[in-house]
């Protein structure tokens, strides 16, 4: 099964449409990968959707990098 | 007032992905008609469509922006880069519109509908939910029938006016000649014009067959858009787009451009009689042919084809050849008339931006495009109109005129015509 990180990445390459190269933990949606305030909203709720958890309005704010995305989403989903 | 001239054409139909091939499609009388793949239509009286097929956005549009937007907003890009491109006006990036100041070019494109595709998953994801509203950002975006225009508008740097006509199937006609009113006041030297359609959908099949508007010939897709034919049961929906580049004829001039037509005129009108049908006398189609006709300063007689609304329903037709007849008097017969849906569909709010290039390449190649499908006479439409029937004609063709008629009651008529200094 695939792990959580690659999970992440999976659908950070299929809704924004960049490279896989690309998506490295450093990487901050908006400022690397082109997202702009929409894309990110879709992406917490793409993150919603294939954890099947609620992310919270002011938890969402801080998640800004391809990292705390993975991190959050590890330490919130059951495993 | 400025001179209008056409100088770039684009188009995306059921029979051809470009212009060269939906003309290859005019010329040969293609059906573009065949079984819903975009759902399943099983439950549906009618399970048939124009649809675009083999159609691949990101030939012309970036894969992220193709993932993002509704397909009737990839269809206006798609369109519109073909014909910007014919249009000589693209830079070398390809993504930015260069002769001409940007301030001085803009979009008015049309669409009857709008995405409605992604409000009615958006919808379908809600009721099969939680209960949780997870409503994709996007879906406003995508859905509103304004973004044909802001999404050509931002591709290209267009930064002069931009904006949509709605007015369900006469849109595209709307769209045009606000966009040429534009170039003729001298608002803007270039205007992208045109629309897209893509309701192939559910709620679209489900709400037209319940006002009895759509064909149910399901047993034979190909024939049952027939404009009249005693047995015609209604229109067939279709998609796609068609965009036209406006320009002043002093701008297309001084940058040396190539002239494909000019406008010669339009004009729109309004029945003020019902939601749905046709005035029976065609009383405001007729003025909105009239008005047209006096714009351009020409007389019935100097029209060679009539390009039809013809959608295929049993009212419509005959009350648009009334129509017809009234406006032009005994020069009808002169005139070669068709209805182009026969092959396309009725594209809605694209119908108009469609047919337009319809005009414009019978002006460019001397030919008529054919009403294809005619199989029985009508005995309420006159013998002697030429309704160009199953076959194109090959005719020089200087003035084109045509019609679109909206729900609502709207008309618009527009004329083309061969450009001469």
């Amino acid at each position: 099964m695939a792990s959580i990180e690659e999970k992440v990445k999976q659908i950070i390459v299929d809704k924004l449409g960049v490279d896989e190269s690309e998506v490295t933990r450093d990487a901050s949606f908006q400022n690397d990968l082109g997202a702009d305030s929409l894309d990110t909203v879709e992406l917490i709720m793409e993150f919603e959707k294939e954890f099947d958890i609620s992310i919270p309005d002011e938890q969402a704010e801080n998640i800004q990098t391809v990292g705390q995305a993975i991190t959050y989403l590890e330490s919130s989903v059951d495993k | 007032m400025n001179r209008v001239v056409i100088t770039g054409i684009g188009a995306l139909t059921a029979i051809g992905n470009s212009v060269p091939e939906y003309l290859e499609g005019l010329r040969s009388g293609r059906s573009g008609a065949g079984p819903i793949t975009h759902f399943d239509a099983e439950n549906f009286k009618t399970r048939f469509a124009c649809e675009v097929k083999d159609w691949d956005p990101t030939t012309r549009i970036d894969k992220r922006e193709a993932r993002r937007q509704d397909r009737y907003t990839l269809m206006a890009l798609f369109s519109a880069d073909e014909a910007l491109q014919m249009a000589g006006l693209l830079g070398e990036d390809g993504n930015t519109i260069s002769a001409v100041d940007p301030d001085r070019a803009g979009c008015i494109w049309a669409s009857g509908i709008g995405g409605l595709r992604s409000l009615e998953e958006q919808i379908e994801i809600y009721e099969g939910g939680d209960g949780t509203p997870r409503y994709n950002p996007f879906m406003i975006p995508r859905m509103i029938a304004n973004m044909g225009a802001g999404h050509i508008s931002m591709r290209y740097n267009l930064r002069g006016p931009s904006y949509a006509t709605v007015s369900a199937c006469a849109s595209g006609g709307h769209a045009l000649a606000a966009a040429a009113d534009d170039i003729r006041l001298g608002r803007a030297d270039v205007m992208v014009t045109g629309g897209s359609e893509a309701v192939i959908s559910k709620v679209a099949i489900g709400g037209f067959n319940s006002m009895k508007a759509l064909s149910t010939r399901n047993d034979d897709p190909a024939t049952a858009s027939r404009p009249y034919d005693a047995d015609r049961d209604g229109f067939v929906l279709g998609e796609g787009a068609g965009a036209i580049v406006l320009e002043s004829l002093e701008h297309a001039k001084a940058r040396g451009a190539t002239i494909i037509a000019e406008i010669g005129g339009y004009a729109a009108s309004s029945d003020a009689y019902h939601i749905s049908a046709p005035h029976p006398e065609g009383a405001g189609a007729k003025m909105a042919m009239i008005n047209a006709l006096k714009d351009a300063g020409l007389q019935a007689e100097d029209v060679d084809y009539i390009n039809t609304h013809g959608t295929s329903t049993p009212i419509g037709d005959t009350a648009e050849l009334k129509a017809i007849k009234l406006a032009f008097g005994e020069a009808v017969y002169g005139a070669n008339i068709s209805s182009t849906k026969s092959m396309t569909g009725h594209l809605l709010g694209a119908a108009a931006a469609i047919e337009a290039v319809a005009c414009i390449l019978a002006i460019q190649h001397n030919f008529v495009p054919p009403t294809i499908n005619h199989f029985s006479k009508d005995p309420d439409i006159d013998e002697k109109l030429q309704l160009t029937f199953n076959e194109a004609v090959e005719r020089r063709v200087d003035v084109a005129i045509s019609n679109t008629f909206g729900f609502g009651g709207h008309n618009s008529a527009t004329i083309f015509k061969r450009y001469s200094e």
